[in-house]
This record gives structure tokens, sequence and C-alpha cells, in this order.
């Protein structure tokens, strides 16, 4: 049995106890997964796991906060349960965590990069795994990539490629690729001098329209309406069509993922206008790992650092005027 | 004062109500000449400040931000100095991500009988500041250009 099988029958057994269990299906494109939601066990036939299952359903969790429900995570979806868990966004009995080990997910925008122009990405007609290759079927005949090229950047770094803490896990666990997160991203960008890097920024930027998706994909965006950038009273930010206000909300977003984002990579997902966003949240994330040796979603057993303090701060060197 | 000559650059300084204010007080009551690049906002404690306050200051025209509260273990309300310490020392890795020299920010502790000790955090921070020099701004948005052009024919 495929381990999509051994899930979908795992999830028809969890259904009895839950009101539904949320996972994937084939989405309107065949690169694209879209959310399931499983409420009958006739739903569940529909469920599919594996390459193109990218979105993270741990962003649906703390709207269901009050009723037992379940959800199929890999490894990253996993570390952004254990965070809402770890903040007390979500109860653990109120929610059911099914795992299984994830290889790595595609990222669609690669494709298109891959195909050089061989191809329009709207074209493709069906996708299919075989082995380490992506196979495409196009009007003009079939395209094989390399996964190694498709796969999410995250993926490549991936620590915990099995779900952590998950009530049922389906199949064998996996080794991680690497050992450690080196933050090289973050380290290459911030070798470029600071003329080159606020250009960057500035250029990125202005292709941002402002929609947001980038939130709304976050799982530990949890303040929904009430969202800071929404507020007219205090103001942070204008409806003016500026650069500044694009790059202010990249700013409040990190801000309040410091400590907090588990690197899953939605928010840059999840952009339109394809804005490399996620970067900003890893130099936080990796001062946070640097200072209080704490990585969201994974050292989850005390408080979160920012919720917390220390007498003495053994990492914090404060300036001596 | 050297700072003086020429420009005067634009620092915002958020300072806690119970010790770096009363010592920036003690400052001007002692009369120590100080630079006056520094703008002063009053706050209730360092663990009010929201460190979106200081990535909006630096954004939208601050050229340095500076931040004091009491010395931990000091604070009036016993905690918050330590809570603001993790924040702001999280939020400076945000700087050098955004291409913003990360000397622009920093932060400190000053009581409110530390009037000597003021008047050197103000100097220091504010040839830091000049040294560094104006900072770039992000464009502000097109359409407000344009009113500028209309408004200037």
């Amino acid at each position: 049995m495929s381990i999509q099988e051994e899930l979908q029958a795992v999830i028809k057994e969890a259904l009895p106890d839950v009101s539904c269990v949320i996972g994937w299906r084939e989405g309107p494109e065949p690169l694209r997964a879209a959310p399931l939601f499983v409420r009958t066990p006739a739903d569940a036939d529909a469920f599919r796991s594996g390459y193109f299952a990218v979105n993270n359903p741990a962003v649906f969790l703390p709207e269901y906060k009050g009723g037992k429900v379940g959800v199929v995570v890999k490894g990253c979806d996993a570390r952004s349960v254990g965070q809402l868990l770890a903040e007390g966004l979500i109860r653990r009995e109120e929610v059911k965590v099914i795992g299984f080990p994830c290889n790595g997910v595609i990222d669609v925008d690669k494709v298109a990069v891959a195909l050089a122009g061989a191809c329009d990405p709207g074209e493709i007609q069906a996708a299919r795994e075989e082995g380490d290759e992506l196979v495409l079927t196009t009007p003009s005949g079939e395209i094989r990539l390399r996964k190694t090229a498709v796969t999410a950047d995250k993926c490549g770094r991936c620590l915990f490629p099995n779900a952590l803490d998950a009530d049922v896990f389906v199949g064998d666990t996996l080794e991680p690729a690497v050992s450690a997160d080196d933050y090289a991203d973050v380290a290459a960008f911030e070798a470029l001098s600071l003329e080159k890097r606020m250009d960057f920024w500035e250029q990125e930027m202005s292709r941002c329209v402002r929609c947001y998706a980038c939130r709304n994909a976050c799982p530990m965006c949890v303040c929904r309406e009430h969202c800071v950038a929404l507020s007219r009273d205090p103001r942070w930010l204008t409806q003016s069509d500026g650069v500044r206000d694009k790059m202010f909300f990249q700013i409040i977003h990190a801000s309040h993922l410091a400590g907090r984002c588990t690197g899953c990579g939605e928010c840059q997902r999840a952009c339109p206008a394809r804005i490399p966003v996620l970067l900003l949240k890893r130099a936080l994330s990796r001062r946070v790992e640097d200072l209080f040796a704490y990585r969201a979603g994974v050292d989850v057993a005390g408080p979160p650092p920012l919720l917390s303090f220390a007498l003495e701060e053994p990492k914090i060197k404060e300036r001596d005027w | 004062m050297s700072v003086l000559k020429g420009q005067e650059l634009r620092i915002i300084g958020f300072l806690c109500n119970w010790c770096s204010y009363g010592g920036a007080d003690t400052a001007g009551i002692g009369r120590f000449v100080q630079p006056t690049d520094l703008r002063v906002v009053r706050v209730p404690c360092s663990g009010r400040i929201n460190p979106l306050f200081i990535m909006k200051a630096l954004l939208y025209g601050a050229d340095g931000v500076l931040v004091s509260g009491c010395h931990p273990r000091d604070c009036h309300y016993a905690e918050g100095n330590f809570y603001a310490r993790r924040r702001l020392e999280v939020i400076k890795a945000l700087l050098p991500a955004l291409g913003i020299d990360p000397r622009r920010f920093e932060y400190t502790w000053v009581s409110a009988s530390e009037g000597r000790r003021w008047q050197h955090v103000v100097e220091s921070f504010t040839m830091q500041i000049h040294d560094l020099g104006p900072a770039r701004r992000l464009p502000d948005a097109p359409e407000l250009d344009v009113l500028k052009m209309v408004a200037a024919e």
C-alpha cells in the first residue's frame, strides 16, 4: 500500500472522532494541490499526498479551536502545529496530528525557470513523479525535469522531514538531508553591500500589490481581521502605493514572526509577485537561534523566547558607552 | 559642539519615564551641553516600546534611533526592561537584512541620577550617526511625486 493509500485509511479511521481532517486534493492545475477538508469517509478518496502537496494545512487550525479536528502534516507543517501549541493558539487535545515522512515538495516558480521557454507552465496538462524525475505532459510532448532542480529551497535545508509529535505516523522515518541549517542564504545576502541590499528590496518590493497573500498563507499570522496593517488607529500603514509602505508591511510581518517563524516558506510561495519575503524572517530566526538556542516549532518545551526573559542573558552583549 | 556645525540630523530617542527621561532631565538641570539632533519620545517603560516604533522611525525619516531604559533589575515595573532587552536585541538583526546600517539603532540603560552618563550617550550616539550621514530613504508613493510636480507648476 502506498503512503497515500495508508493515509487515506488513517483519515477514514480518524473521522468519527473529529469534525474534519485537513489535507490536500488535486488542485485546479496539475502542479498545484488544493486544501481538502475530509468530512465523510468518501471525501478521503480525493486525498493526495506527495510532491505537489505544498501548502501548509496548519494555517486552518486556529479557526477550528473549540472542536476536535484532524490534520495531515509534512515535517515542516508539523513544526507550525508545534509552535501553535506552544503558544496556546490551539489545544493539544483538540487536534489529531497525522504525520508522514516527506521527500520534499515542488516549487512551481522553479518549474517555470527549468522549462526555460520550452513550454508555458500554464500549458502543462498532467504531471507525475518517476523516481527522481518529474514528467510533465504538454501539447508538444513529454518533458522530463530533474526533481532536484524544481524542489523547494526549504526542502534542501530541511532538518525534520518526519512530522514531529504526530498522533499517528504513517510510513518509515527518513534521514534529513542536512545536519544543521547554516542560513547560507541570509549570509550570502548580507555579504552584499548595504547599498545593494536596499537596492534589492527597493526593486523587489516595487512589484508588491499589497494583496497580503503572504500574511493569509502564514500559519503563525493568527490576528486575522485584527492585523495592525488594517488598523486605522494607530495608523501604521497608509493606502498609498509606495515602496516604503510595502516594505514596512514586510517588516511588520517579519517582526511579528520573530522567534515564531518555522520557515515553512508559505509567505514566499503564496506571493504572486515572487518576492523573496522569507529572507527577512530567516534573518530574525537565525538571530533567535544564536541568542536563545530556540528553533520555533521544535524546541517548544518552555515558553517562546520573546515571551520570557532571563535575568542574565549570556549571549546578549549590551553596548558599553 | 562640533556636531552642530553643518547639517543637523534627525535622531529619535525612546526614553522610559522612570529612569532615562529622568536622567535626561538631570542632564538638563545640570546644564550639561548636548547636541540637539535628538528628539525625545517619552514612553512609560522600555517594555512599552514596540520594535515597530524603531522600524517605522528608521523607514520614515529618522537617521538614527536611540532607546534607553532603566538598568536591568531596576525597572519600575520590575521586568519590563528584561522583555525589552530581548526584543531590541532581536530586532537589530532585521536592519542588516534590509540594507540599513545596524549602527543607526542602539539601546542602552541610563538611570535618573546619571546625567553625566546621559550626556555622554547622546554625544557618542550623535557622533556615530553623523559619521554615517543622512540615511537613505525608500521612495514614497509615486502619486505624491506627481502631486508635488502639479503643485510646483
